[in-house]
């Protein structure tokens, strides 16, 4: 038989279709799924390693068994309230890491930061890597809480693109608005980005003036950052030309980068909104009292509170739980929480709430997130434990930079997600998720992550970002038990357990090099620990475990989060 | 629809007399079977590129009404092209192309450019996602269908698909998404009808695990979807690649050119033998907001003339491409956009989301020319006028399914688009399985008086058959039907009350069966 028709033969066989319509992909939401019980009240159930992982997945980007055991030695109370206790101070800004022999920036000396100004055309795209290569960073650092995750949450949802932003630092300003606020006040938050220079420049605020008012921000405003489009969101077209005028008249300084309001751009009529609006008309100002105009703007859409709610919950819940949201999550998880989220527009408490649910802990909800190209490099290289450099900056911000390269080959390339509305996976009805998965990206992802665990990836000429297979196996207690190993190995990687035949195989074929006996790998391992310095033996054990990882990095169970 | 409705469905079809190579297969039973052999010659090697330009183009300044130009300038004279600089048109001086075009302009001097005028449908959505949503579902505007055109038509094409496919009868993806993606017009009733490749000759050689059966649990629901991915892929690798590496591009594409690269890994696939019938390629940054052109004194450069520039350059290399490799025959393609763009411009030297918007069809075979009038401009405009649909966008799928594809007329009524479409006369006439239409037999006067305070009379010539007069206002959206209903041959003339109507522009459509035309009227 050829190996094609082998490999097709086997996976088709073994396929299990039980429903050939909805069984394999959604042509509408699945809606034959027990999504579990739907209690936002909190989780009293039992806190083993299987509730302290899936809070982990879901909450950071990547874990080892370190970081399993500090958060299993808490109760689930004080695990989110550790997970949600994000740093006070922001991150340290990017650094100039882009200096080369060829080039060097003249004025910014190599390790220290750029964002303070001015942009120099000549480094703009230095720049803009190296915000990129610091985002990188931020996400593969080792810390245990949750404003990363929070961080690309906003991100996805004030969608803007580095790269059409113009201004670096302007784009530096807009991603730490996000970091400081992504578990801040959403109200005042919002006030932030309509005035926010990236956003302004992104969707034309910057040029909206009244003599012919650009609609692009106050159409996003409405149908992507606040009420969305559904049933219950039945603003108008005349709406948006409306509140596209109450915005006119902001500008950028382009030498502070910070925007101001320049009345005289600002069309000062009054604006007469639809019944939707209770016909609210929001009274032309003028001279710099046009800008209060945007408040106004604003506390009318905020009086829209369970549209508003919502729509922000449900989007947290996808995000955080599962896209499918049915009538039974939607009365008793997403409008209780949007009903506390209207009282003050606080995002921690809500998220918080979600978190330490019985809702979120239920089994059922386990593993059913397809993770976005980000958490496929990110849980790799914590899992392995990568090592990137701790000097020269120059290569440092090279390293992370590979990362990012390589979430963009699979298909997320942070800074700049495809348009307004971020990636299709939060947005995409009924695929969702599904959608970072086609026949190009899947075995992209794959490949990527067996390349950094088996042969490492090259980000500079002799250095290589790889994981330490010995140091994965040794984190763990007894790895000279090749049961035990694998056990332990699919508990940290996979959110679905293998069958004990399937163990066996892959212990067969891979620890135990083709036979039936663990003495086997046991005998390998521990002449290894014997003389670690041995070569041969050494390579003996990596081989056995990059055997192992590979297959387990193959299955479709690693995709899934 | 599930899948078992569809087939039961299916089946008195099976028994219309159905000839391959002259020989009735009346008289076998309907057996699944015989539905695939009947499909099977139906597979005629067609193919068709769906060519996306995301984000809304600017259809006014992309095929120019040369002939409104004093009510184009009025609104929209930063960033109208001057009208020295608009590319003629062979035969036709009424319209031009964007001074970028020339790769088109050229085509469509030879004969291989059909472009359809105002294309859009009734009460247009000004969200880019809903907006795509409609395209590639193919629905009404107010319809939530999952499913989109091309997979349906795939799945209808492809008995059965996925299950036990490939195969050797069909060894070959159904359609192929160059990218990182798949689109979404691709989604058929049970799955994806297509697979994404960004580079056909590489791919990941997975290693064979046993497989577990997944849990009945929402994490096993995707671990279905996944495993569905992986063995598609692993099943179409060897295919693809043995394509990719069977032919080679004849024609010099243009460099830093992503559509270009694109379209050139399409004519290497289809040269190479593969029996893919629908392509899809994408290229975006068409929400021109602002910077459309770089200013008002040079309306001629900027982002969008650098768009069209790659548009065109891309699709004038790979039609030369196929006639090289000698399939330029059996390939076509169009551009569509999920919106056209507002007539007025704003102040930031772009425009904002509109309507109605020309749809550009190549290949060699296509009818050269242009489907429909030049969209009329009104002499006032303001922000909230649009450019009207003179032609509904499921009128140029039907041609694509019906006289390109031979999809049956019944089939493409019922499953593929849902309703009936009149085909438009996109293709050549010794291709099409109908005659092709005009709108020459149908006459609808300038309404009169116009513009008119409370009433105004419509006058038409009806061929006789079945006629619809609609009224749409100046957003496209469909006010009222004034007519629908069966008439005789003749003249008629419809009183309008505009009594209750707003001052502005709208725009009146008659639509009979041999053809639709519409005329723009202004309420005092």
């Amino acid at each position: 038989m050829q190996r094609r028709e082998f490999l097709t033969k086997t996976l088709a066989d073994k396929i299990p279709v039980k429903d050939p319509v909805l069984g394999l992909q959604n042509q509408k939401l699945p809606d034959h799924l027990d999504l579990g019980v739907a209690s936002i009240a909190p989780f009293t159930g039992s806190w083993g390693r299987a509730e302290v992982i899936h809070l982990l997945r879901r909450t950071l980007f990547g874990f080892n068994k370190a970081d399993v055991d500090f958060f299993a030695a808490m109760n689930m109370n004080d695990a989110v309230d550790y997970i949600m206790n994000t740093p006070v101070n922001p991150p340290l800004p990017p650094l100039n890491g882009y200096n080369t022999i060829q080039l060097s920036d003249p004025n910014i000396n190599a390790g220290t930061t750029w964002v303070n100004g001015p942009d120099d055309n000549q480094f703009t795209s230095q720049r803009r890597n190296s915000l990129y290569s610091w985002w990188m960073q931020q996400i593969l650092n080792p810390d245990r809480n949750i404003r990363e995750k929070m961080n690309m949450f906003w991100h996805n949802h004030f969608s803007t693109e580095v790269e059409n932003v113009g201004s670096p630092i302007i784009a530096y300003n807009h991603h730490k608005l996000l970091r400081d606020n992504c578990l801040g006040n959403f109200r005042s938050f919002i006030k932030s980005i309509t005035t926010d220079p990236a956003m302004l420049v992104y969707l034309n605020g910057n040029v909206n003036t009244k003599t012919a008012p650009d609609e692009n921000y106050a159409r996003e405003l409405m149908e992507l950052f606040t009420l969305g489009k559904g049933a219950d969101s039945q603003y108008t077209e005349d709406d948006v030309k409306n509140a596209a005028k109450v915005l006119t008249g902001w500008r950028i300084n382009n030498s502070t980068y910070t925007s101001f309001f320049n009345a005289t751009n600002h069309e000062t009529s009054n604006k007469t909104f639809s019944s939707f609006f209770n016909s609210t008309i929001i009274t032309g100002q003028s001279g710099a009292n046009g800008a209060l105009e945007t408040d106004d703007l604003l506390d009318m859409i905020f009086s829209k509170s369970d549209v508003v709610a919502r729509f922000i919950v449900r989007k947290l819940y996808r995000y955080f739980v599962y896209y499918v949201v049915d009538s039974n999550i939607e009365t008793n998880i997403i409008i209780p929480l949007a009903d506390d989220f209207k009282t003050n527009w606080d995002i921690k408490p809500v998220v918080t709430a979600l978190l330490k649910s019985q809702h979120f802990f239920d089994a059922n909800n386990m593993g059913c997130n397809i993770k976005n190209p980000i958490e496929v490099i990110s849980t790799c290289s914590k899992a392995f434990n990568i090592q990137y450099p701790n000097s020269p900056v120059e290569d440092q911000y090279q390293a992370w930079y590979a990362m990012f390269t390589l979430g963009a080959y699979a298909g997320m390339t942070i800074g700049n997600p495809p348009n307004v509305s971020g990636w299709p996976a939060y947005y995409q009805t009924p695929q969702f998720t599904e959608t970072w998965l086609n026949s190009d990206t899947l075995p992209k992802r794959i490949f990527i992550t067996v390349a950094l665990m088996a042969v490492g990836y090259e980000y500079k000429t002799g250095k290589k970002l790889q994981a330490d297979v010995i140091a994965f196996a040794q984190q763990f207690t007894n790895p000279e038990d090749p049961t035990k190993l694998i056990q332990d190995t699919i508990d940290l990687l996979l959110p679905i357990d293998l069958s004990a035949t399937s163990k066996t195989t892959l212990k067969q074929s891979t620890l135990l090099f083709g036979q039936t006996s663990d003495y086997y790998w046991t005998t390998a391992w521990n002449d290894y620990i014997a003389a670690p310095t041995d070569a041969t033996k050494k390579g003996t054990v990596t081989t056995g475990l990059q055997l192992m990882l590979k297959y387990l990095l193959d299955l479709a169970e690693n995709q899934l989060s | 629809m599930k899948r078992k409705d569809f087939l039961k469905k299916a089946l008195p079809a099976a028994a219309v007399p159905f000839l391959i190579n002259g020989i009735s297969i009346k008289s076998m039973a309907s057996t699944p079977m015989l539905e695939a052999i009947k499909r099977a010659s139906l597979k005629n090697g067609r193919v068709f590129v769906l060519i996306q330009l995301s984000g809304g183009n600017d259809g006014l300044n992309t095929i120019i009404p040369v002939d409104q130009y004093s009510n184009l300038s009025a609104a929209r004279s930063n960033i109208l092209i001057q009208q020295s600089k608009v590319l003629a048109l062979n035969g036709n001086s009424a319209t031009g192309m964007h001074p970028s075009m020339t790769g088109l302009r050229g085509m469509y001097d030879s004969g291989k450019v059909s472009i359809i005028q105002s294309v859009g449908y009734p009460n247009p959505n000004f969200s880019h996602f809903r907006a795509t949503d409609i395209w590639h579902s193919a629905s009404d505007s107010n319809q939530y269908v999952g499913s989109g055109w091309g997979g349906r038509y795939l799945e209808d094409l492809y008995i059965g698909f996925p299950t036990g496919y490939p195969n050797t009868n069909d060894p070959d993806p159904l359609a192929i998404s160059i990218g990182y993606s798949v689109s979404t017009a691709l989604m058929g009733p049970s799955t994806s009808t297509g697979i994404a490749i960004s580079n056909p000759t590489s791919f990941y050689q997975l290693v064979t695990g046993t497989v577990d059966p997944a849990p009945n649990t929402p994490a096993g629901h995707e671990l279905t979807y996944v495993r569905l991915v992986l063995q598609q892929t692993q099943s179409y690798n060897d295919t693809v690649k043995a394509a990719a590496l069977a032919a080679t591009n004849k024609a010099t594409y243009p460099t830093r050119n992503s559509l270009g690269d694109q379209l050139k890994i399409v004519a290497n696939l289809i040269a190479g033998g593969l029996q893919t019938p629908i392509y899809t390629v994408n290229i975006g940054g068409f929400d021109t907001h602002s910077s459309q052109v770089s200013s008002a004194g040079s309306t001629e450069t900027g982002n969008h003339a650098d768009l069209w520039k790659k548009v065109s350059d891309a699709i004038a290399a790979f039609q030369s491409d196929c006639e090289q490799l000698g399939i330029a025959d059996r390939v076509a393609g169009m551009t569509y956009s999920e919106f056209g763009r507002r007539i007025k411009s704003n102040a930031s030297l772009g425009t904002d989301h509109g309507a109605a918007a020309p749809v550009i069809v190549f290949g060699k075979n296509v009818n050269p020319g242009i489907i429909g009038a030049n969209p009329t401009i009104p002499s006032s405009v303001t922000v909230n006028d649009n450019v009207p649909m003179q032609y509904d966008f499921r009128q140029v799928y039907a041609a694509v399914l019906e006289d390109w594809f031979q999809a049956s007329v019944s089939k493409t009524d019922s499953d593929l688009l849902f309703k009936h479409f009149d085909t438009l006369a996109i293709f050549k006439s010794t291709l099409a399985v109908k005659k092709a239409q005009n709108s020459s037999s149908i006459i609808l006067m300038q309404n009169y008086p116009n513009p008119f305070k409370d009433y105004t009379n419509i006058e038409f010539v009806s061929p006789g058959g079945h006629v619809e007069l609609r009224l749409f206002d100046n957003q496209g959206r469909m006010l009222k039907t004034l007519i629908d209903g069966n008439v005789s041959k003749g003249s008629y003339t419809e009183v309008l009350d505009g009594t209750n109507l707003p001052a502005g522009n709208y725009y009146y459509q008659l639509i009979t069966a041999t053809g639709q035309v519409g005329r723009h009227l202004v309420k005092l």
